[in-house]
C-alpha cells in the first residue's frame, strides 16, 4: 500500500506561509527571469491563470484582480519542502521523495482500517507543523496513489484524503480519469493510446497487458498492472547517484559581447563546482553550452555545446573554470543576442574512482594539484559557507553591479525568510 | 549557533587537578531551543507591546508550531494580516494579551484566532545587535 503526498499549489503556499496579508487573495510565482508563471494559489486558478502562460498576456488580469507576483525564492521553497519531507518522516518509517512537493510512503505494514486516519493525520500534521495544506491518496500501487491525490485534490468532499482500497470505488474514479491523467502517459502516447480507442484510465486498465507490451513496451504494460491494482513499482527511497551538475541560467537582458558571458560561465562553473564538492564528487568532463535569446536573429547558433573531458578527474575549481573559458572561446560567434548560457559537469565519481593520470604522480610536482588543490578548494568552501565573507575568482565579476548584465530577472523576489538573518518575519 | 564546549568540574582556586580538562561534551544550542526542526521558525520582535514579559523590540522568537497552545503560552498569530505576539489567555474570556499597560487587549471572537504557533525561547542580545 502506498500514499502519495502532495502539497497544494506549493510555491503559493510557501510565498503566503509568512505573509497573513496574502491569505484568500489570488498568488502567482514566476519562472526563473520572471518570463512565465509557474505556479498560481487556487484562486488565481479561479481566475483564469493558467501555470506557463508567459506574464505579459497576464498583466491584464494581474492588475484588474490585483494578484500577487512573486519571482521563484527556490531558497525559500527548499526550506519548506524539506520540513514537509522531516514531517512525514516522524508518522511513517519509509519516505521517498519524490520532487520538490510530493512524497511516497510506503504503508504496506498498516491494516486496512488504519489508513484513513494516518492519511488524515498526515494532512493535519503538515498543515500544523509546517503550514502548507497537502493532499494525500492512498492505494495498492503508486501509479493509483497518484490518482487517488488528484481526485483528493479536485473533490473538496473528499476532505483533501481518498483512499483507494475498494475495487468498486476505484473503478469509478478509473472512469472519470481521461487517460492523459495517468501518470507515465504523456501527449505522444496518449495520441497513440486514443488511437486505440484507449480514452479513460479504465479503458487502459481493461486494456489486454500483452497487447499494450507488444504494441508500446514493458514500461507501459506496467502501467496496466499497475491501474489494477498489482505493484510493479517500488519505493525508491535511495536518491540515485547524481548523474551529473548543471548551472545555467538566461540573461536578465539578451548579451551581444564576450566579457559579460566570461563573467557568467566563469560564475556558473564555480557554482556547479560548489555543488559537486558538497556531495564529494570530481567531474570528469565539462561542458559548455550558449543559447540565442529567443526574439533574437532567427538563425541559431550552431553548434552551441562543446565539452572537453577533464583528465584526471578533478574537484579543482579552477581547472573546470580555465576549462569553461577555453571552450567558450571555441563556441563564441559574434553578431548574435544570446539569451543563457550554462555549465554541465558529467562523468561524475567518488574520490576512490578517480584515476590518476599516467604523468602526474602521487606527490605532485606542481604545488597547485592534487591534495593541495582539494584542500584549497574545502577553504574556498568553508569562507563561503561560514556568512562572514565571499571569496570568489576574479574572471567571475569583481562587483554586484558588474554582474547586473547577465544576472537573472528577478523583480518581485521575496525576502530569504528562513534562511538569513536580516529577512526574518516580524512579529509586532 | 555554534558548539561550545562544555566542562562540568568546577574551577578550584590554587593548584590545578590533574583530573581537570576532561571534555564531557559539547551544548549545542540548537539541540536546547530547537526541539524540532521541522516546524520551528525564527521571527523578529518589533515594537514594545511584550516588554513586560522580556520580550523587546529587535529579539528573536523561536516558534514552534507544532506546540499545542495552552492559557499563558506566549504565542504568535495572524491578525489583521500580520504577525503579533501576545501572551494568550483563555479565562475568563479568551484574548490575546499585550504586555505593557500602554496596550489593550484584544479578544477573541467567537471565529477564534490563527495561531501561527507557540514562542518557546526570546533571544535577546544584551551587548550589540547581532
Amino acid at each position: 500500500m502506498f500514499a502519495l503526498v502532495d502539497c497544494n499549489s506549493f510555491y503559493a503556499a510557501c510565498e503566503r506561509l509568512f505573509r497573513p496579508d496574502l491569505q484568500g487573495r489570488p498568488v502567482v510565482v514566476l519562472s526563473n527571469n520572471d518570463g512565465c508563471i509557474v505556479a498560481g494559489s487556487e484562486e488565481a486558478k479561479a481566475l483564469g491563470v493558467k501555470t506557463g502562460m508567459p506574464v505579459h498576456l497576464a498583466r491584464d488580469l494581474i492588475a484588474r484582480h490585483k494578484i500577487a507576483v512573486f519571482s521563484s525564492n527556490y531558497a525559500l521553497y527548499g526550506d519548506i519542502s524539506q520540513r514537509v519531507m522531516a514531517t512525514l518522516e516522524t508518522l511513517v518509517p519509509q519516505v521517498e521523495v519524490y520532487s520538490i512537493d510530493e512524497a511516497f510512503l510506503d504503508l504496506s505494514l498498516m491494516g486496512e482500517a488504519e489508513l484513513l486516519p494516518l492519511a488524515q493525520q498526515v494532512r493535519a500534521r503538515v498543515a500544523r507543523w509546517v503550514g502548507v495544506p497537502v493532499c494525500v491518496g492512498v492505494a495498492p500501487t503508486k501509479v493509483l496513489a497518484k490518482l487517488a491525490n488528484h481526485a483528493a485534490k479536485r473533490y473538496p468532499a473528499t476532505g483533501g484524503t481518498v483512499v483507494l482500497t475498494d475495487p468498486a470505488r476505484r473503478e469509478k474514479l478509473l472512469a472519470l480519469t481521461p487517460v492523459s491523467r495517468v501518470w507515465g502517459v504523456g501527449r505522444r502516447l496518449m495520441g497513440r493510446l486514443e488511437a486505440l480507442g484507449i480514452e479513460t484510465a479504465l479503458d487502459l486498465a481493461r486494456a489486454d497487458s500483452c497487447m499494450i507490451r507488444r504494441r508500446f513496451s514493458v514500461v507501459q504494460e506496467r502501467l496496466v498492472r499497475e491501474l489494477n491494482g498489482e505493484p510493479c513499482l517500488s519505493l525508491d527511497t535511495q536518491p540515485s547517484p547524481r548523474q551529473q551538475v548543471i548551472h545555467s541560467r538566461s540573461f536578465g537582458e539578451p548579451v551581444t559581447t564576450l566579457p559579460p558571458v566570461r563573467q557568467a560561465l566563469s560564475d556558473f562553473a564555480f557554482r556547479a563546482m560548489e555543488s559537486l564538492r558538497k556531495e564529494s564528487l570530481y567531474a570528469g568532463r565539462v561542458t559548455v553550452y550558449l543559447r540565442t535569446a529567443p526574439m533574437g536573429k532567427p538563425q541559431q547558433l550552431f553548434p552551441n555545446t562543446l565539452s572537453a573531458a577533464l583528465s584526471p578527474a578533478t574537484a579543482d575549481t579552477r581547472v573546470v573554470v580555465h576549462q569553461a573559458q577555453a571552450l567558450l572561446t571555441r563556441l563564441w560567434k559574434q553578431g548574435y543576442r544570446y539569451g543563457k548560457a550554462g555549465v554541465i559537469l558529467t562523468d561524475l565519481r567518488g574520490r576512490g574512482q578517480v584515476q590518476s593520470g599516467l604523468f602526474t604522480s602521487e606527490q605532485p610536482a606542481e604545488p597547485d594539484s592534487g591534495a593541495r588543490a582539494d584542500a584549497l578548494m574545502a577553504v574556498l568552501d568553508t569562507i563561503n559557507q561560514s556568512g562572514a565573507g565571499k571569496v570568489w575568482l576574479a574572471g567571475q565579476g569583481m562587483q554586484a553591479d558588474q554582474r547586473s548584465v547577465w544576472a537573472m530577472r528577478r523583480a518581485h523576489l521575496s525576502p530569504a525568510y528562513t534562511c538569513r538573518w536580516s529577512d526574518l518575519p516580524v512579529a509586532r | 549557533m555554534s558548539a561550545l564546549p562544555f566542562f562540568s568540574e568546577r574551577i578550584a582556586a590554587g593548584f590545578p587537578s590533574p583530573a581537570q580538562g576532561y571534555l564531557d561534551e559539547h551544548l549545542d544550542l540548537n539541540r536546547l531551543c530547537i526541539r524540532r526542526p521541522a516546524s520551528t521558525f525564527l521571527l523578529r520582535v518589533e515594537g514594545d507591546s511584550m516588554v513586560d514579559a522580556g520580550i523587546f523590540s529587535g529579539d528573536i522568537l523561536i516558534v514552534d508550531r507544532s506546540l499545542e497552545a495552552v492559557a499563558g503560552d506566549v504565542v504568535v498569530a495572524s491578525l489583521e494580516g500580520e504577525f503579533t505576539v501576545k501572551e494568550l489567555q483563555l479565562l475568563p474570556t479568551p484574548m490575546l494579551k499585550p504586555r505593557n499597560a500602554a496596550y489593550a487587549p484584544i479578544p477573541i471572537g467567537d471565529d477564534g484566532v490563527d495561531l501561527f504557533g507557540v514562542v518557546t525561547f526570546c533571544l535577546h542580545a544584551l551587548r550589540g545587535r547581532g
